[in-house]
């Protein structure tokens, strides 16, 4: 009998096409998803050399993070450079025979939403994309991660990575969520405990009971965030949650194929004694809601906290908490649910999807956004969009005094109009809160929907069990 | 790609952890469709003032070290987004060796495909070649890539580690799409065999 393997090595050996003495690989590619922003110059690299897209029907482009999200959008792109680069995705989709989802398209969304609500997402698979944040894929079961854009053109031109293959770590979270905790403050929490480079080198398997328990929507937003913890991938062994949730959907395998996969995918799990070279166990009573208070994810706190001083830290991060206190405008000592805010942001890869949107709606069940409070809401697709309105979400969430908006990355980069002014505060549920991450001398508080609700009622953070 | 042996240059000093990609070149800058021209904006809200005006104090605008080819920094260099134009904005300006205790995966990656060299050393070694780099326009530095040597301005040498293939590929300006090519039968061999296993990918 074979040695015990991890989910991860299981993967691994499946697309192996070849693998040099010193551990140099290639890695074959079940799916590459593209979107606009990294994407030109390696379709300009493939003309340069007069080389095609090895397997196009394996190939997905969506224009996410330039689009614009208002409701006129049908309009066309004002910025001009935006407008170059999505143009170029749709012109590089069809020369290459790609399928596309244009601006128009109610499939249209960002890629990680786009991915698993069309099928494209599916166990065992490998899944690149250029942006890091694609390990919300790793949410099926399928090894998914972030690459350059000369890996995107790599990707094109053979349908492999040249690849080293990672370490193995495992992040497990036992027993069950209290009351008001989510998928999100799992995720963060684990951030806060490994710090942004713990998982560096590293591919994440997240198991346990509160894993287990989480829905396909937030075990996406638990992969989604793998990257922000350093590692390249995170990982969620598929059940039946993963395959009710794929069965069915326009690209995921039917009939006889469905039989077979299921048989397959049946056996992406962690052998019983496998080797991992990292572990970190958390208890999910030990889990609060939280938020960050500075300027990388790794500055997360419970919201009973208080804003932490510099003199806390050790090493660089002194000077780093510094740094980010600073900009974040924020005095130490300060309780954190005491820090007033100007804007609500709900959207993004992280948590844009409807499990997202209906636990909002939940929060604000006969309540409305504080006046003179900015809060909008950007659904993660078309389609998502679409259920939200038909579930009379929509509705509720803009006569509760919401801006609802159309599908696309948003301010959770402010790449296209949705953006902070300098100093404006924002509870957020992105994924980033660099400096300048949502617009120039922006301010970003992460957390999750049903705290950016609470906050967006209140107009501070604000523990969501309070309300 | 720029073949990578031997630089020698002035090293700046970013002892700042956690240098994020955001920060090595903000998202206005990524709506280009080129790779070059990007250097004029690499550190762009560190660099300048919101009216385009140089903060004086950030290194890269003090004269020692405009010219500087090197950069030491902090832990976590790179860290955030999957973004080449980070190390395509170092590269415009000049910058072709990082050297750091550690990188983020996908930015070190990214380094390699574009001639720059992140070197990872213990953190007693990144604190000497820290403190050399603050010692202005004299803060120069040799990478030799073939000996895998760095060397200091007192003569003082530290060995560092490098993965043999991306050493290879580095030290002849290798193209990595040309390479993988010449293993395009086995590809298409894997490529057959896995359709059949797994008809549904």
């Amino acid at each position: 009998m074979s040695a015990p393997k991890t989910l991860y090595d299981k993967i691994w050996d499946a697309h192996l096409v070849h693998e040099e003495d010193d551990g140099t690989s290639l890695l074959y590619i079940d799916r590459h998803l593209v979107h606009e922003v990294t994407s030109p110059q390696a379709f300009e690299g493939l003309r340069m050399a007069g080389r095609k897209v090895r397997a196009p029907e394996k190939t997905v482009a969506v224009p996410d993070h330039n689009v614009p999200t208002s409701l006129d959008r049908a309009k066309g792109i004002e910025d001009e450079m935006s407008r170059i680069q999505v143009d170029a995705l749709e012109k590089n989709a069809k020369d290459f025979g790609i399928t596309y989802y244009g601006v128009d398209d109610v499939r249209q969304g960002i890629v990680h939403i786009i991915g698993p609500e069309l099928g494209w997402t599916l166990p065992g698979m490998t899944i690149v994309c250029g942006d890091s944040h694609t390990a919300t894929h790793g949410a099926f079961g399928a090894l998914a991660h972030g690459i350059g854009t000369s890996e995107v053109e790599h990707v094109l031109a053979t349908q492999t990575l040249i690849q080293k293959k990672s370490k193995n770590m495992k992040v497990e979270v036992r027993g069950t969520l209290p009351v008001g905790v989510t998928a999100k403050d799992i995720t963060l929490s684990v951030i806060g405990r490994t710090g942004t480079a713990g998982g560096n080198g590293h591919v994440i398997e997240y198991m346990g009971e509160a894993i287990r328990n989480l829905s396909m929507e937030g075990r996406m937003t638990v992969c989604n965030m793998a990257i922000e913890g350093g590692a390249r991938a995170g990982l969620i062994a598929p059940d039946q949650k993963t395959f009710d949730y794929v069965n069915g959907r326009p690209h995921a395998p039917k009939g006889g194929n469905w039989e077979m996969a299921l048989e397959y995918w049946k056996t992406l799990f962690t052998d019983e004694g496998a080797h991992f070279d990292k572990e970190i166990i958390l208890e999910a009573a030990d889990i609060a809601p939280v938020v960050t208070w500075g300027t990388s994810p790794e500055d997360v706190l419970p919201i009973t906290g208080v804003v932490p001083s510099p003199d806390d830290f050790t090493g660089g991060k002194v000077e780093a908490a510094r740094r980010s206190l600073d900009y974040m405008g924020l005095t130490p000592g300060t309780r954190l649910q005491d820090v007033e805010i100007d804007t609500v942001f709900i959207g993004s890869c992280t948590n844009g999807r409807i499990e997202d949107l209906r636990e909002v709606a939940k929060i604000m069940e006969g309540k409305r956004v504080k006046d003179g409070l900015r809060a909008m809401i950007v659904p993660g697709s078309g389609l998502v969009r679409a259920q939200a309105e038909e579930e009379g979400i929509a509705q509720k969430l803009i006569e509760a005094g919401f801006d609802w908006r159309m599908a696309g990355c948003s301010m959770c980069l402010g790449m296209n109009p949705d953006q902070l002014a300098p100093g404006e505060r924002c509870a957020s549920t992105s994924n980033r809160n660099f400096e300048g991450r949502q617009g120039r001398g922006g301010r970003t508080h992460l957390l999750s929907p049903a705290m950016a609700a609470a906050a967006a009622i209140t107009g501070r953070l604000t523990d969501v069990r309070d309300l | 790609m720029e073949k990578f042996t031997k630089i020698e240059g002035v090293a700046a000093p970013m002892p700042l952890v956690n240098v994020d990609t955001d920060m090595i070149i903000p998202k206005q800058y990524l709506k280009t469709i080129k790779r070059t021209g990007l250097g004029v904006s690499l550190f762009d809200e560190m660099r300048y003032d919101t009216d385009g005006n140089e903060i004086p104090d950030f290194v890269l605008n003090k004269p020692a070290y405009r010219d500087a080819k090197i950069l030491v920094a902090g832990d976590n260099f790179g860290c955030g987004s999957s973004r080449e134009h980070a190390p395509w904005a170092l590269l415009d300006f000049g910058i072709r060796v990082v050297i750091s205790t550690s990188f983020a995966d996908i930015f070190f990656n990214n380094c390699f495909k574009n001639g720059i060299l992140p070197i990872v050393l213990p953190q007693e070694d990144v604190d000497k070649l820290m403190d050399d780099a603050q010692r202005g326009s004299n803060a120069v530095l040799t990478v030799d890539l073939e000996s895998q040597t760095i060397t200091g301005p007192d003569g003082g040498e530290i060995r560092f580690d490098v993965d043999p293939f991306k050493k290879e590929c580095l030290l002849n300006g290798l193209d990595d799409i040309g390479l993988t090519l010449k293993n395009e039968a086995a590809i298409g061999t894997f490529e057959s065999k896995y359709q059949a296993a797994v008809p549904w990918s």
